[in-house]
């Protein structure tokens, strides 16, 4: 049973208090509705689903989510203080990082700096100092290097660590840019549709990975997904949309029972 | 130093060599991209410390103890702490699946299993609920290990641990169950990879492993300081031979590889001296240099071209120390200096003193090639009951077509229907469990039947191994059928994978081919041939036509040899799929199995005798978690030309 305090996941996980909360969001592109008062909250160590059909607005809610949209109205709790709105380091900063639909990696640099890129906010040396790359900066790419060599140990990505990633295929990349956003330690991570256009066995693989990530690392997770096979196996709690408004909630079994939910998905009956 | 005669086991041997190369590395692994590595003194460190931590768990002497994962220092060390125990090792199969993997663990009834990761623990609880003789699964890397039910389930570095930490209670009973160890107590237990029926345990002795360690290593003139890179599987007894009886007798380094991924630029990266690679892997390696060179600049083709001319006529002769020009000399230098010494650096075999190949033919323009680069690329012939050496070749006395002269210790004899026997002290002790099967390979003077049909080159003394002895059969006609012989100079083409001939009995042979997709694919690119799947591409007209000049041409060959000339390919077809060791078709070490082959495509082959063009078939495949699925395909049949036998064609 939810509580203030968290619940206990069906396979003995203990899931926390609220890490995030979306208070009445409504988020308005001119006259386009894109959300319309939306609440639910992301729990800590919880892997959090958004789905809907096409145009339900699951994008534009994790961009809100992720502070690249400002709402119109309500508010966005995380970690119990309520957030102003913020520039993208900020954001990143604070302890959030994504992945996106359309892959966005520096294809003509190696995986392993690609990676590395992803340690950026958390790098503290002076700019003279990288410049020479003496001293601190140095110590401090020892130390960072070495997060990240476990990160692509636990992605099973080592035989390309030196690779372009321009050269990489498509399962590849999508787990590259998993692993940049896990090297900057997040506290929440977002996944825009991490098996979007995978074939079976990458699906699988991913899937592992995301449940490793949160099993191993206790990192909270909120995917966008459309494999709805994907979704009900991954997510502890999954909130439902269509048409910008909010038309489920909960645990994966409670939505798929849910009339709304399967009007939405599967059409309305005709009797 | 010790006396020779207190080296009676493993944990000796790792004592001595704490006591004269403490200080040395002896094994290393690359992780988190740095290779580690662990001197003599502290990986005798870890080993006491597992050996404390399985007494601590309750191992018994005598048990057995099932390690299965990818080559790794924790790995071989448990083999080692378990003999310290008093115990047997027992390397299984990594890439083994669940059912395979039942069947060994519940023959040698293991009580305890070391596993690499979560995905052999996994089959191992799979296993389970068959058998439910295991009481303790370790396993090295936690990743995802969290959730499992611990009760009877210990991470190794945990174990350890404890073993480190009660070593007061465990230190007196460790040391007497070393002492205990002699000369004919089991070292190691290895299953062979089954060809024919089910695996078979082979128990091994210390005197076996260390005898065969110290001969060979004699033979090749091993020393502290060299380099290995153990990446072939645990489970073979190569592996064990070279990674732990050589390892330990010699005192040189063993190096793991980060993952089976990256092994290629692992072995670049340590540059072992003393390598051993199956004869595909340098089939694989030559085709990755030969494609390269293809897309290479003109300029830079034409010097690798002139100067592999050079290397091919004399660099063989110069390895080998037998007089050659001064001209060529210079010539063989500039090239080494231009591309030999880069490109083996580039192949990871720029310290090689001594490399072996075994296991299968090797095409002889592949050998030709490493060697003709400087490369001490030899052969052996060897087997698990033998601890690997029957027949090794000698520095300076290499040849492609050959496997050597009898290794030093050992005793080869040829049967009347041309089997090979052997005797020597690396014979193993028994098949486990197994008496029948004991007896009938081994005799009550220990000579053992090797299943292989062979003979001595009357000039060279050097042994040369035909096919199977089981496997030579007869033609309808009473002539000569010798499957493999043929196999093997189809298999030198790099466009051709696998074949299997048919034709025991029959009036003529056939043949399935398998195409290599990395060669094929490359030319089908230059050819601008489009297809979409490994069947399309197997199925064009266009690589038909190129697989029929290549049977075609083996034809020629065979007929100059009137011994086997009826052994020619009349007809052929290319299967839709590799030929997989997961559909149960090869071996794990990649050895054809022909009867389920023969039984699984039994319409293809009946379309090869029939006359027909063309079969439509159905075959069942197994992914890789296991699932079952089917391909469908329409395969082609097509005839190749054959060639008169040559005394025919005097007469």
């Amino acid at each position: 049973m939810t509580t203030d305090e968290g619940y206990m996941t069906a396979d003995g996980r203990k899931i926390g208090g609220v890490l995030m909360e979306m208070k009445n969001i409504t988020l308005r592109f001119g006259g386009v509705k894109a959300i319309t008062d939306i609440s639910f909250d992301i729990r800590e160590g919880e892997i959090r689903a958004i789905i809907g059909p096409n145009g339900a607005g699951k994008s534009s809610m994790l961009n809100v989510i992720s502070g690249f949209y400002v709402p119109q109205e309500g508010e966005v709790w995380f970690r119990g203080k309520k957030r102003a709105p913020m520039k993208p380091y900020e954001v990143a900063r604070q302890g959030i990082a994504r992945t996106f639909q359309n892959i966005a990696l520096f294809e003509g640099m190696s995986v392993l700096d690609n990676i590395m890129t992803g340690r950026l906010t958390l790098m503290q040396a002076g700019l003279a100092s990288q410049a020479l790359w003496w001293g601190a900066a140095q110590r401090e790419e020892t130390a960072h290097r070495e997060k990240v060599e476990k990160i692509i140990d636990f992605l099973e990505i080592q035989h390309i660590r030196k690779t372009p990633v321009g050269r990489l295929p498509y399962g590849l990349k999508k787990r590259v840019e998993l692993a940049r956003a896990l090297a900057a330690e997040p506290k929440l991570l977002l996944l825009d549709e991490p098996m979007a256009g995978m074939n079976v066995e990458e699906k699988e693989d991913m899937c592992r990975f995301i449940l490793d990530v949160n099993d191993e690392f206790g990192t909270t997770i909120a995917l966008i997904e459309h494999d709805m096979g994907v979704v009900m196996d991954l997510s502890d709690r999954v909130v439902v949309m269509d048409y910008g408004k909010k038309i489920g909630d909960g645990p994966p079994e409670e939505v798929r029972a849910n009339p709304e939910v399967i009007r939405a998905y599967l059409g309305v009956e005709h009797a | 130093m010790a006396a020779t005669d207190e080296l009676i086991s493993i944990p000796a041997l790792l004592a001595r060599n704490v006591r004269l190369y403490g200080a040395r590395p002896a094994w290393r692994e690359k992780e988190f991209g740095i290779w580690q590595s662990w001197t003599w003194a502290e990986g005798a460190a870890e080993i006491r410390a597992i050996a404390q931590g399985f007494l601590a768990l309750g191992l018994n002497r005598g048990d057995h103890v099932a390690v299965i994962g990818r080559n790794r220092p924790s790995l071989y060390w448990s083999m080692v702490a378990a003999q310290m125990c008093g115990a047997v090792p027992v390397p299984l199969y990594q890439d083994a699946v669940a059912e395979e993997m039942a069947y060994v663990l519940d023959h040698c009834g293991a009580r305890f299993v070391v596993c690499g990761d979560q995905e052999q623990v996994d089959k191992v609880i799979e296993v389970q609920e068959q058998i439910h003789h295991i009481e303790q699964v370790i396993y090295v890397d936690k990743r995802g290990m969290r959730k499992y039910d611990h009760s009877r389930m210990n991470a190794l570095a945990d174990v350890a641990a404890e073993g480190k930490a009660g070593h007061f209670r465990f230190d007196a009973d460790l040391d007497a169950r070393i002492a205990e160890l002699d000369y004919d107590s089991t070292c190691v237990m290895l299953y062979t990879s089954g060809t024919t029926g089910k695996p078979k345990g082979v128990v091994l002795s210390n005197r076996n492993i260390i005898e065969t360690s110290k001969n060979s290593s004699g033979f090749d003139k091993l020393r502290p300081g060299d380099d290995v890179l153990a990446y072939l599987p645990m489970a073979w007894v190569g592996d064990f031979i070279f990674s732990v009886g050589q390892a330990m007798w010699t005192g040189f380094c063993v190096n793991c590889p980060e993952s089976a991924a990256t092994m290629m630029t692992d072995l670049r990266e340590i540059g072992p001296t003393y390598f051993f690679a199956p004869p595909r892997v340098f089939e694989g390696q030559l085709t990755q240099v030969m494609i390269r060179m293809e897309d290479a600049g003109r300029f830079k083709k034409r010097i690798f071209d002139h100067y592999m001319a050079v290397a091919r006529r004399v660099g063989p002769a110069i390895l080998d120390g037998q007089p050659v020009g001064l001209g060529d000399r210079l010539a063989y230098w500039i090239g080494d200096k231009l591309v030999y010494g880069p490109l083996k650096n580039t192949l990871g075999f720029s310290r090689v003193r001594v490399g072996y190949t075994a296991g299968e033919a090797i095409g002889p323009e592949i050998f030709d090639f490493y060697r003709s680069l400087g490369i001490n690329l030899k052969q052996l012939y060897g087997q698990t009951e033998a601890s690997v050496f029957i027949t090794q070749q000698p520095d300076g006395q290499v040849r492609s077509d050959t496997v050597g002269v009898p290794s030093p210790g050992v005793e080869v004899k040829i049967a009347e229907n041309g089997e090979v026997f052997y005797r020597s002290p690396g014979t193993f002790m028994s098949y486990y469990k197994n008496p029948e099967s004991t007896a009938s390979t081994k005799d009550a003077e220990g000579w053992v039947a090797t299943g292989d049909a062979g003979f001595f080159e009357e000039k060279s003394g050097h042994l040369r191994i035909i096919d199977r002895a089981k496997d030579v059969g007869k033609m309808a006609d009473g002539s000569l059928f010798a499957p493999k012989y043929v196999e093997n100079k189809l298999k030198f083409y790099p466009n051709i994978l696998e074949a299997v001939v048919f034709g025991n009995g029959r009036d003529r042979c056939t043949a399935f081919i398998n195409i290599d997709l990395t060669a094929v694919g490359n030319w089908a690119e230059r050819n601008n041939i489009a297809y979409s799947s490994y069947q399309e591409l197997a199925g064009h007209p266009r690589v038909y036509e190129a697989i029929k000049a290549h049977v075609e041409e083996v034809n020629r060959a065979v007929a100059e040899d009137p011994m086997l000339s009826g052994c020619q390919v009349h007809r052929f077809c290319i299967l839709h799929k590799e030929l997989d060791a997961d559909d149960g078709e090869m071996t794990r070490t990649r050895k054809v199995r022909r009867n389920i082959i023969e039984q699984k495509y039994a319409d293809l082959i009946a379309g090869l005798y029939d006359g027909s063009d063309s079969v439509h078939t159905e075959t069942e495949v197994t992914y890789e978690d296991g699932r079952k699925g089917a391909i469908r395909a329409t395969v082609k049949m097509m005839d190749a030309a054959t060639v008169a036998p040559a005394q025919r064609r005097a007469a």
